[in-house]
């Protein structure tokens, strides 16, 4: 495009954009990769080293001496401290303050003549010349190197334990009437806007234009109060799904309406005469002509909305229950920030499943998203 | 599952009942007035007569719908701003007397103004970098699609993600933020980012900016597309270097739609909320207004009249960005 495109700028723009590129993903990224990581590693060690061997300092206890053996004249209690595996220990001792005193394999002398070995492969061996006494087993702190290990074990804890799997029904339960009722609704108002003349019309889209910027803020007291009133009236609850789907369907009206108007306004005028002239009243016109050539602006707004109403925490705060039928993916993930604070295996899977919606929305239909992005701001220019 | 399928049936419902209004309505209009088959005077009467109902029977449901969740509330808010916390009695102004004289409504309107300052344009002009830079690379529809996508991740997702960045440990153990592990890496001290009085609502700007420069990248390429192939030929024949071009050729070209974006994105910063609620809920001096708001909605069993007038402080805010969008349109449709 620009005659430049071929200086030695051009490597600073690619290494620009990579590290913008970068900044952007980076985020995400390691929210990914920590989701599917073993709790433990999590907890000690950065995502960005979730591919390296780890080196981690634990705590066991050693067999009680119960378990005693008689082996050649002398008392050995034996097992291991950690499963068979890839993990290796490197060091070990018996001191809380002198963790790493002895290398994997040396004899410890832990007093009265005893001796304490842990080898490499995590086994353990205590011997000792007279019968050793006491319930509780030797505490023994040591050093291991665990490989990199990847699991989902915390998808499956926060879909059943922490009631995501719930939720994510719930949010499902919002959002699609949420996105489907208002389409047709919108369609219709669009249409009279944009091409049945009546007097006050250009009063009405300038209305919608100014709607679409109210903030939400302004209709929340107003429309609780509303539902509570009229739940006390009916007796029936007043936070309801029904009650949501409406909301969500007024909030979005105004841009969809303002939307699917600027693209029939846009649709050619001869279409419509020639129709008109063969006798179609304005009801066959919208039904069978301007609805279907309208589809790439129904699927532009049907993705906001889907996005929004799905994304969305505040209405369904004000609108919707707390309860376990009810609490949907954004409420219930700022609940276990709350409580969970520091589970970062279980804010991560949970933060992951309820952003995997919105993104596979985000690549499969990134075209439309965009077309309506343009449609609805890119004016005059 | 249950709530699914009677979600989809709802749906079904609602989509079936919108069916029958409009083709119901619109086949008693045409029965009540007939055109069809009736002659002369009669017929264009009747004709007469279904054009100038049609529309409103087209628009009626979503008019109703925007009266009752949109027009409405902004009139019973307002009312509501000047009563007490019921919203019973009358009060006068006592409610914004109140504000001024509150240090968290203080705090909330001064962080709000940082908020306003540095959001939208640090938004609008990575966008314009990222828009103008990938439109000369090879690989440039893949960076757009990755800087894109923070798009679609919800508020409370994003607070999530960055507050694992942001991730704090005490000095000497190892950092799983990675913020703080870069500073360790450097040589510095690990921080507790979100604790850090006024600097750490520029920690919750990055959220925002994060998210939104996706939107404003779309918008500014698509506008430094349609910008005509000759001034800048014009341009490059007069000697202009890349800089001078993108800045003094290409930038005025598009004010128009850097200012579209720029009040786009304000009205959201007027109006945000979860990324506040999710990651400090206005502690450590990082509230803003809509935080506030949400707060006194439900604070001590609910304050309706301060809910309402914090709403209305916000409506204020956004009132000239409402009269200015509303006079583009007007312009743009008499042009048309």
């Amino acid at each position: 495009m620009i005659a430049s495109s071929r200086s030695p700028l051009v490597f600073v723009v690619h290494l620009s954009v990579l590290l913008l590129v970068a900044l952007w993903t980076l985020p995400t990224a390691g929210l990914l990769i920590s989701s599917l990581r073993d709790k433990d590693q999590l907890a000690v060690s950065g995502w960005w080293t979730a591919l390296s061997t780890s080196s981690q300092n634990l705590t066991g206890r050693a067999a009680s001496p119960e378990t005693q053996v008689e082996r050649d004249g002398k008392f050995v209690i034996a097992g291991r401290l950690i499963e068979e595996g890839d993990t290796k220990v490197s060091a070990f001792g018996f001191r809380p303050l002198q963790p790493t005193a002895f290398e994997a394999g040396a004899e410890a002398d832990i007093g009265d003549g005893q001796t304490l070995t842990v080898r490499e492969d995590g086994s353990y061996e205590i011997v000792s010349p007279t019968k050793m006494e006491g319930t509780r087993g030797q505490r023994i702190f040591y050093t291991a190197s665990v490989p990199p290990r990847f699991t989902l074990d915390n998808y499956r804890e926060v879909l059943n334990a922490e009631g995501i799997g719930a939720s994510f029904i719930n949010s499902l339960t919002v959002a699609i009437p949420a996105t489907i009722i208002p389409i047709l609704v919108a369609a219709f108002c669009a249409y009279a806007l944009a091409w049945m003349p009546f007097p006050g019309r250009a009063i009405l889209i300038a209305v919608i234009v100014g709607l679409l910027v109210v903030p939400l803020q302004m209709s929340l007291i107003p429309l609780l109060r509303l539902y509570n009133g009229v739940g006390a009236f009916f007796g029936v609850p007043a936070k309801t799904y029904g009650g949501i789907w409406l909301a969500h369907m007024g909030f979005g009206l105004p841009l969809a309406v303002y939307l699917l108007r600027n693209y029939m306004a846009g649709l050619p005028r001869e279409i419509m005469e020639s129709a008109r002239v063969d006798g179609a009243s304005d009801f066959d016109i919208f039904v069978k002509i301007i609805l279907p050539l309208s589809f790439p602006a129904l699927a532009s707004f049907a993705i906001f909305q889907f996005l929004w109403t799905w994304n969305d925490l505040l209405v369904a705060m004000v609108f919707l229950g707390a309860g376990n039928e009810e609490l949907v993916l954004t409420g219930r993930l700022v609940n276990l920030l709350g409580s969970r604070g520091g589970n970062w295996e279980i804010l991560t899977a949970s933060a992951f499943i309820t952003i995997v919606v919105p993104l596979i929305v985000f690549f499969s239909l990134q075209r439309y998203l965009v077309r309506g992005l343009l449609a609805g701001s890119v004016k005059g220019g | 599952m249950q709530q699914l399928l009677f979600a989809i049936f709802t749906m079904v419902g609602g989509v079936l009942a919108c069916v029958v209004y409009f083709f119901g309505t619109n086949f008693l209009l045409d029965k009540m007035f007939p055109s069809k088959g009736l002659t002369g005077a009669q017929a264009s009467k009747n004709l007469r007569i279904t054009n100038a109902i049609r529309p409103w029977l087209f628009m009626a449901p979503a008019l109703f719908a925007l009266t009752v969740y949109l027009v409405y509330p902004v009139f019973e808010s307002v009312r509501l701003s000047f009563h007490n916390r019921s919203g019973q009695q009358f009060v006068g102004f006592s409610n914004f007397a109140w504000m001024i004289n509150d240090g968290e409504f203080r705090q909330s309107i001064f962080n709000n103004f940082l908020w306003l300052l540095v959001v939208p344009a640090l938004s609008t002009f990575f966008g314009l970098i990222v828009a103008a830079l990938t439109d000369r690379i090879w690989w440039g529809n893949i960076a757009k699609t990755l800087i894109f996508m923070p798009m679609a991740i919800s508020f409370v997702g994003a607070a999530v993600i960055w507050k694992f960045v942001y991730d704090y440990r005490a000095e000497g153990s190892e950092q799983i933020g990675i913020l703080n592990a870069v500073v360790v890496a450097f040589g510095g001290t690990p921080e507790a980012w979100m604790t850090i009085p006024f600097w750490n609502n520029f920690f919750l700007m990055v959220i925002l900016i994060w998210i939104q420069t996706g939107f404003a990248m779309v918008i500014l390429s698509a506008a430094l597309r349609g910008i005509p192939e000759e001034t800048i030929e014009a341009a490059v024949i007069d000697g202009a270097n890349g800089f001078q071009i993108f800045f003094k050729i290409m930038v005025p070209q598009i004010w128009g739609t850097i200012a579209v974006v720029w009040t786009t994105i304000t009205i959201l910063v007027l109006k945000v909320f979860d990324i506040v609620l999710a990651m400090t809920n206005g502690q450590w001096q990082t509230q803003v207004l809509a935080n506030l708001m949400f707060d006194w909605m439900f604070r001590g069993g609910g304050d309706f009249g301060r809910g309402a007038s914090i709403a209305v402080v916000i409506m204020i805010l956004v009132i000239p960005i409402m009269v200015w969008n509303i006079r583009n349109a007007t312009k743009e449709m008499e042009g048309h």
